[in-house]
C-alpha cells in the first residue's frame, strides 16, 4: 500500500512537472476550446426568441458548463500512443514491470492541474463581462456533476485508448478517433444541447455514449432535468464495454506489435 | 540461463511498386511477400556471460533480441530464460532484464534525467536507501554526477546515451540486452561506455547481449560471439575462433627497396594497397610460408611483417559471401 501510494506521488508529482514546461501550450489549448462560447451567442440569441425549451439564460449556462465539462475532459492519448508505436519509442515502457497507460493517465491528470488557474482566471473574466450567466450549482448537483465529470474523463479516455490500440494493426489509428469525433461533435450535445434534438433522434443518442462525455455533466452542473439513474448506468455499461474492448484488443495487438523503429 | 531452440521469426511485408498505376493497383489489391527474418536459431548462455550478437544490416539481431526480451511475439520455436518465457512479460521477469537500445529514449525529454530516474524508481519499487546509492555509483561509473539535474534536452548525445544506461540499470538487472548501445557517440563516450559495461558485468555477475557495428565494442567486452546471417546462426564460439575460421588470410606488409607496380606484386596475393615501394598484400594461409619465401628471395625487401586482418575485415568477409559454414 505504502508503495503504491509512493508510486502515485512520484508519477503526479514528475508528470506535474512535466505539464508546467508545456503551460504556454496549455494556455493555447484551452483557448482552442473556446467552440462552446461562440456557439453560445447563436443559441442564447434564438432562445431569446422563445423557440426552444430551454431559456435564453439557460442556454447561455449550458454552454458554459459545456466548456468547462471539455476542459475537464481533454483527451489526447491516441495521438501520443501513436506516436510511441511509430517511432518505437513504446518498447521500453513494455520492458517496465507496469502498464504504460499509467504514464497516461498520470499525463492527463497533471495537465488537468496544469490547466487549472488558466481556467479559473479565463472564467472569472467571462462572469466579469456576463454576470447575468453566473450561477453556483447546488450542493447536491455539484457533486452529481463532478462524478459524471469524472465518469466522463474515464470514458473518454477509454474510448480514444481503444482506438489508440488499432496502432497495432493499422498505425494511422487517429483516423478512426478523427471519424468518431464527427459523431461526437452532433451527438454529444456539443453544438447543441440534446433538448432540441427531435424526440426520436434524441432517445437513439441517449443510448450512446456521446451525450455522456458532454451533455449529461454539463446539465447537471446547469440544474436541468436529468435521468441520474439512468444515465449513470448507461455511462457506467459503456465503460465496462470500452475497458473490456480495450483489454481484449491490447492482448491482441501485442502478440501483432514488431517494435517497429526499434 | 538463457535456452533458445528453434527460434523463428516471419514477417509478412506489402509489395509497392512505385508509380500510379501501381499505387491504385497496391490500394485496391495488397500484395504481400514473407521476410523470414529469424530461422530456428538454437544456443544457450550462461549466467555472466558477455556476448556479442554480430550481424549485417537486416540479418536478424535485434529482431532475436525483441524477441528474448518478449517485446514480440515469436513465429515458432521457443525462448527460456530463467524459467520465463519473455512474451508472458511477467512481472518477476521484468524486474531482472533491460533492453537498451540506440538512442530509443525513455527519458523526459524536458526534465532533469533525475526526474525520469525516480519515475523508475518507483516503477521497479526501489526503497530511498537504494535509490540514493545505486544513483550514486552509477552516476560516478559514468561520470555524470553534476549532468544529472540538467534538463535531458540540455545534454550531448554521450550524456543521453548515459543517462539512458542509468534509466536502464537503476533496477539492477541481471541480463542485459544491448542493441547498438554506443551508436553514435564520440571516441572518448564509446570508450567510456564500454569501460561501464565491463565494469558493471564483473561486479553484478550480469549477463550480457550486446550488439554493435563498431568492432571494438566486441572485441573489447566480448570472449564470445554470435554470428547471424539472413536470419540463421552462422557461427557460435569465442572470438578466436571466429578468426581462425573465418579468416584464412593473413595480411602481409611489404616494404620494398624501389617503387614497385601492382601487376608484379599480385603474383604474390591479393594487393590491398600500394604506395611507391610500401605494400599491403593479402594471402592465403596455407600459401603463407611459400609466398614469404618468394618474397624475400625475388624481391629487395627491407621489412616484412605477417598479421590477422582487422576482425572488421573478417567479419565483413563473412557476410559477404554468405558462405559460411
Amino acid at each position: 500500500m505504502t508503495m503504491l501510494v509512493h508510486k502515485i506521488r512520484t508519477f503526479l508529482s514528475v508528470y506535474y512537472a512535466h505539464m508546467l514546461e508545456y503551460r504556454a501550450e496549455i494556455v493555447f489549448w484551452m483557448l482552442a476550446g473556446l467552440f462552446p462560447f461562440i456557439l453560445m451567442g447563436v443559441w442564447m440569441e434564438a432562445g431569446a426568441k422563445g423557440q426552444f425549451a430551454l431559456s435564453a439564460v439557460d442556454l447561455g449556462r449550458y454552454f458554459v458548463a459545456v466548456f468547462i465539462v471539455r476542459q475537464m475532459s481533454v483527451v489526447w492519448v491516441i495521438w501520443e500512443f501513436e506516436r510511441q508505436v511509430v517511432e518505437g519509442r513504446l518498447s521500453p515502457f513494455l520492458l517496465q514491470p507496469i502498464d504504460p497507460v499509467w504514464r497516461h493517465v498520470a499525463g492527463h491528470l497533471c495537465e488537468r492541474l496544469a490547466r487549472a488557474p488558466f481556467f479559473v482566471a479565463l472564467l472569472t473574466a467571462f462572469f466579469l463581462f456576463q454576470p447575468d450567466l453566473f450561477w453556483l450549482p447546488s450542493f447536491q448537483n455539484g457533486i452529481a456533476a463532478l462524478a459524471a465529470m469524472v465518469c466522463a474523463f474515464v470514458l473518454r479516455f477509454l474510448i480514444q485508448y481503444t482506438f489508440a490500440m488499432l496502432c497495432f494493426w493499422t498505425e494511422r489509428a487517429s483516423a478512426v478517433q478523427e471519424f468518431w469525433f464527427l459523431l461526437y461533435l452532433f451527438l454529444s450535445g456539443l453544438i447543441a444541447p440534446l433538448d432540441v434534438f427531435p424526440e426520436e433522434m434524441r432517445d437513439f443518442a441517449l443510448w450512446t455514449p456521446f451525450p455522456y462525455l458532454v451533455n449529461f455533466p454539463a446539465r447537471l452542473l446547469v440544474g436541468l432535468e436529468t435521468d441520474l439513474l439512468r444515465s449513470f448506468m448507461i455511462l457506467g455499461a459503456w465503460m465496462v464495454v470500452f475497458f473490456v474492448l480495450n483489454r481484449l484488443l491490447w492482448r491482441l495487438g501485442l502478440r501483432q506489435y514488431s517494435g517497429m523503429g526499434a | 540461463m538463457i535456452e533458445v531452440k528453434g527460434l523463428s521469426k516471419h514477417f509478412n511485408v506489402p509489395i509497392k511498386v512505385s508509380g500510379l498505376s501501381a499505387t491504385i493497383k497496391h490500394f485496391f489489391n495488397r500484395q504481400y511477400r514473407r521476410v523470414d527474418a529469424v530461422k530456428a536459431l538454437d544456443f544457450s548462455i550462461k549466467e555472466g556471460e558477455f556476448v556479442g550478437f554480430l550481424g549485417a544490416n537486416g540479418a536478424g539481431k535485434t529482431t532475436t533480441l525483441k524477441m528474448l526480451t518478449g517485446l514480440i511475439h515469436p513465429s515458432g520455436g521457443s525462448v527460456n530464460i530463467n524459467g520465463h518465457t519473455p512474451f508472458d512479460r511477467k512481472k518477476e521477469f521484468l524486474q531482472d532484464i533491460t533492453l537498451v537500445m540506440g538512442q530509443k529514449q525513455q527519458l523526459i525529454w524536458d526534465l532533469p534525467a533525475m526526474d525520469s530516474l525516480r519515475i523508475n524508481a518507483a516503477v521497479y519499487e526501489i526503497s530511498k536507501g537504494d535509490f540514493d546509492e545505486r544513483i550514486e555509483e552509477l552516476a560516478s561509473m559514468l561520470e555524470l554526477k553534476d549532468k544529472l539535474t540538467s534538463p535531458v534536452r540540455k545534454l550531448s548525445l554521450g550524456e543521453r546515451m548515459k543517462a539512458e544506461f542509468m534509466a536502464a540499470l537503476l533496477h539492477r538487472p541481471r541480463l542485459l540486452f544491448l542493441d547498438e548501445p554506443t551508436l553514435g557517440l564520440d571516441i572518448n563516450a564509446q570508450s567510456a561506455v564500454r569501460r561501464f559495461l565491463k565494469d558493471y558485468n564483473t561486479r553484478h555477475n550480469a549477463t550480457v547481449i550486446l550488439t554493435s557495428h563498431y568492432m571494438a565494442d566486441i572485441t573489447t567486452l566480448c570472449e564470445r560471439v554470435l554470428i547471424i546471417h539472413e536470419g540463421g546462426l552462422v557461427h557460435d564460439g569465442v572470438l578466436s575462433e571466429l578468426i581462425e575460421n573465418f579468416a584464412p588470410f593473413r595480411q602481409v606488409k611489404v616494404e620494398l627497396g624501389s617503387d614497385v607496380d601492382k601487376e608484379t606484386l599480385s603474383k604474390y596475393g591479393e594487393v590491398e594497397s600500394l604506395n611507391g615501394a610500401e605494400a599491403r598484400l593479402t594471402v592465403r594461409r596455407d600459401e603463407l610460408t611459400e609466398v614469404v619465401s618468394k618474397l624475400l628471395s625475388e624481391q629487395n625487401v627491407l621489412d616484412l611483417t605477417v598479421t590477422d586482418p582487422p576482425i572488421e575485415e573478417i567479419i565483413g568477409r563473412v557476410f559477404q559471401k554468405g558462405s559460411v559454414s
